[in-house]
């Protein structure tokens, strides 16, 4: 159970081509994240995968059965919403039975279900409350819930930490993380937060103008990235993309080199640069630096003495450097 | 966003509502333009004959029309001056920290759901009647002549009627788009310097605009059909003088049964009402947008 | 922020505020006290104002000579059928257009708004004569079809403005939960929209039990609502403060209470949602 198939699958509205032919497998217990800068059609897709939208062309097949033409309720999937979209006027335990009463299963299993996701929601005090009386974090869990006791082929997720502050979001990745370990459902999660992706995924695609720029596991998308999109997308704070001289003298238009893979000195090396501003974590210290070649940003640590106004020297290390052709294509 | 069953459905939702008023707004208005273009008075049934523009001519140069014009201008104008004025000054006031402004907001809301005939005859009355009126009293209690509203000063007694009953309209209208005016914007002026003044002129009167156009659109809308009043308190008169289009027009159709002359008047009627109209859509489709 | 204002200040701007109130609310206030009153005592100078006989009497010579409560029954009628049979045909199609907009939903909406601003009188004639033709002049059902029509732009502009205040996301989800139209409609979308057409009910009985150009021009005796039941009282003959103060007070009073309950709701009803 769980696996979803797209091909040759695109989505106009009106003349906007917003998702060009698209191929894409989703395997069965997969946890995989959409992730993109706003626009690039990432929620569109899910909704596409939800039923919720129709697609313009192609097939969307669900474990190996088309459904392409199902309504978003046959076809087996159960959604959590970016504002929860939970029902306003029902108590958190009706909400959580809600497709289940849709579905006409009887009361007394309901109520077993619904206590049983309450228990692994640790939302057993709060079910005879209405949404409106919840935190951000409860509401998500209420979300959620309505959504696990249909037992559903796969759950899509709709940028849905997006609305709960900084601590809370850590929180709730690790749920929604052990949510899958515990019921190795498919997954499909939307979110622009690479964070997110890197954290949750097994499986990440980045899309870009509906376009799937690279489909694979984190440290594949770290490692390889397969062109300069996804490097400068991938990884926080962001990789190095230097072009010019620095890139010529390599043989390529762009080579790309991440903060955490440079050798800085404050005596001598490959690249010369002037500090900016320094931010210090404590355990690294994140350097911003005006160099010969365009701004950069490296990662030193933390007990190293830098700051505002001090010259440093930097040498990137070879064995990580990526190099990427005239269109922006990684050169092996 | 929607799939194509869900835009079927929505079709045939819609259409009811939309046959229904294509009906009404063809239909009846059809008629009326036809029957503006014909010779046609019920006294006299069998002599319809198309007529040209000779209904529009008559109606078009009846020394009445003119009156009439003059003073649906006066009303409406008179009205909007003193509810506008009026109803950002109440605003103003009822936006202040007071006790009991939930009351007070009560009382002032009142007029508004008085029936046009109810509060034209209680005006009429027991406030403008020469002899047994409030108005006729107080006169007397300071040593005055009593004054005859309704006959010496008909249209300014229809305007204060009338401008009662809109008064609240407009004060719940702006108070509202008052309340909505985001405080901290206030304090801001206030912290670069501005005077209460200043802060009236520079903040709170471009963030009333909006809604005291949206006031005055909408009462022109009602105030161009003003009727009941009018037919209960003065009948039109004395003479025309408190004779408005609508009322001249009823006058025609109904009174003098007239219906080539009345069904000119009602396509004028339309026609300056529409021009209005124009403004107001242009101010709500944009707010459609945002 | 709130912040704390002189008690002095708020004692004058209340003073003023209260007096401003009581005079616009005074002729109210003065025909619901001249309705207690004797003829003589209504028109006794100097006015009185509390101490006279209250008497109940001219409530019940107001229902015995004129059988105001037929008339009263015709308002109730008239209000309340015409705004159901609007409700009727406008929820459907607010609802179509708030959830699945089209690309004409704007036009339609506006095109709906421009009825509305039809004169009454550009079509008075044509509506007598088919009224006449009819035979629906004198009777509430014509007056339920006519005000139906009227305010029909103004109840679904109305619930529009509440519709879209609905997310969207939820009738997703509920379709996801596996809710077809009619359980969304029954479990999802009628709860969360009562509010809003309980509101929108309530403005369009006070618009309709105040109409007063159709009720005046397609009535007489028998099927006059409150409207034209009172304006028969400006003949000179039926000059009776008490009486009229009486028969006014019955009138207003009911829509006078429902009006203060929907104060909110009426800007955003009368403005098509332009002022919220």
């Amino acid at each position: 159970m769980g696996q979803i198939e797209l091909q040759k699958v695109t989505k106009s509205f009106g003349e906007t081509q917003v998702i060009p032919p698209l191929d894409l497998v989703i395997g069965e217990g997969e946890f995989v994240v959409f992730v993109g800068p706003s626009g690039c059609g990432k929620s569109t897709l899910l909704r596409l995968i939800a039923g919720l939208e129709d697609i313009s062309s192609g097939t969307i097949k669900i474990d190996g059965k088309d459904a392409t033409d199902l309504g978003p309720a046959k076809r087996g999937l159960a959604m959590v919403f970016q504002s929860y979209a939970l029902y306003p006027h029902m108590s958190v335990r009706k909400n959580i039975a809600f497709p289940l009463k849709m579905a006409g299963m009887e009361k007394a299993a309901i109520d077993a279900k619904v206590e049983g996701a309450a228990k692994v929601l640790n939302l057993g005090d709060y079910l005879e409350r209405r949404p409106g009386q919840l935190s951000g974090g409860q509401r998500q869990r209420v979300a959620i819930g309505r959504a696990i006791v249909r037992e559903p082929a796969a759950f899509l997720f709709d940028e849905p930490l997006s609305n709960l502050d900084a601590a809370l979001r850590v929180n709730m990745r690790l749920e929604i993380t052990e949510l899958h370990q515990t019921l190795k459902t498919t997954m499909i999660y939307v979110t622009h937060d690479q964070v997110e992706a890197m954290t949750m995924a097994d499986k990440i695609v980045v899309l870009h103008a509906g376009r799937i720029e690279q489909v694979g596991s984190p440290l594949e998308l770290y490692r390889t990235p397969r062109n300069t999109f996804v490097a400068g997308f991938i990884g926080s704070p962001k990789m190095n993309l230097l072009t010019g001289a620095v890139a010529k003298a390599r043989g390529v238009e762009t080579i790309g080199i991440r903060p955490e893979h440079v050798a800085v000195s404050k005596d001598s090396g490959e690249w010369q640069g002037r500090v900016t501003v320094a931010e210090h974590l404590g355990s690294d210290t994140f350097l911003h630096v005006n160099s010969d070649h365009g701004g950069m940003t490296v990662r030193v640590g933390g007990q190293m003495n830098v700051g505002h106004g001090d010259t440093i020297w930097m040498t990137p290390d070879a064995n990580h450097l990526h190099r990427f052709g005239a269109d922006g294509v990684r050169i092996a | 966003m929607a799939t194509q069953a869900s835009r079927a459905a929505a079709r045939l939702m819609i259409s009811p509502a939309v046959v229904l008023l294509l009906l009404w707004m063809i239909v009846p208005l059809g008629m009326t333009i036809y029957f503006s273009f014909l010779r046609y008075n019920l006294l006299m049934p069998g002599t319809e004959a198309f007529a040209g523009f000779d209904n529009y001519k008559y109606f078009l140069t009846d020394p009445a029309f003119f009156t009439s014009i003059k003073n649906t201008l006066v009303l409406v104008l008179g009205v909007l001056i003193i509810t506008v004025g009026g109803g950002i000054a109440l605003a103003l006031l009822l936006d202040q920290p007071l006790w009991g402004q939930g009351i007070v907001r009560v009382l002032v809301i009142a007029p508004f759901f008085v029936m046009p005939t109810v509060s034209a005859l209680v005006w009429k009355n027991m406030f403008f009647n020469p002899v047994n009126g409030l108005f006729a009293y107080a006169a007397k209690a300071v040593g005055l002549q009593p004054f005859d509203f309704l006959s010496q000063a008909p249209m300014f007694s229809i305007i204060i009627i009338v401008a009662w009953q809109w008064l609240p309209f407009a004060t719940l209208i702006l108070l509202t788009a008052m309340q909505s005016l985001d405080s901290e914007q206030l304090e801001a002026a206030e912290m670069d310097g501005a005077s209460w003044g200043n802060r009236f002129i520079y903040i709170m009167v471009p963030h009333l605009t909006r809604a005291v156009t949206v006031v005055i659109l909408i009462q022109t809308i009602f105030l161009l059909s003003t009727f009941a009043e009018i037919l209960v308190t003065t009948n039109g008169g004395p003479g025309t003088a408190t004779t408005n289009l609508t009322y001249l027009v009823y006058m025609q159709s109904l009174l003098q049964f007239d219906v080539g002359g009345g069904s000119a008047g009602g396509i004028i009627a339309v026609i300056l009402a529409n021009i209005v109209a124009i403004f107001l859509m242009r101010m709500i489709g944009k707010n459609l947008e945002t | 922020m709130a912040r704390a204002v002189s008690t002095r200040r708020k004692a004058i701007v209340t003073v003023i505020a209260w007096g401003i109130g009581l005079a616009i609310f005074f002729p109210i206030l003065w025909t619901i006290l001249t309705s207690f009153k004797t003829e003589a005592d209504a028109i006794a100078s100097p006015p009185k104002f509390l101490f006279f006989d209250w008497t109940f009497e001219n409530y019940v010579t107001v229902q015995e000579r004129s059988d105001y409560f037929r008339h009263f029954w015709n308002s109730v009628v008239m209000s309340v059928g015409s705004t159901v049979l609007a409700l009727i045909i406008a929820i459907p199609a607010a609802w179509s257009m708030a959830f699945i907009p089209g690309r004409w939903t704007k036009d339609v909406l506006m095109w709906m708004l421009s009825t509305k601003m039809m004169p009454a009188v550009g079509v008075l004639v044509p509506m007598y004569l088919m009224f006449r033709d009819l035979g629906l002049l004198d009777t509430v059902s014509g007056l339920v079809i006519i005000l139906t029509l009227i305010n029909l732009p103004i109840v679904v502009w109305m619930l529009y403005t509440y519709f879209k205040e609905i997310p969207g996301e939820i009738l997703e989800a509920a379709r996801m939960d596996g809710a077809n139209l009619r359980s969304e409609i029954i479990y999802v979308l009628t709860p969360m929209a009562v509010p809003g057409i309980a509101s929108t009910m309530l403005l369009n009985i006070i618009l309709a039990w105040n109409e007063a150009f159709w009720t005046l021009n397609l009535t007489a005796a028998k099927a006059a609502p409150l409207t034209a039941f009172i304006a028969s009282y400006s003949s000179p003959e039926g000059l009776f403060y008490a009486k009229l103060s009486a028969a006014s007070t019955m009138a207003i009073a009911p829509i006078l209470i429902m009006g203060w309950f929907s104060q909110k709701q009426l800007v955003r009803g009368l403005t098509f949602g332009a002022v919220k």
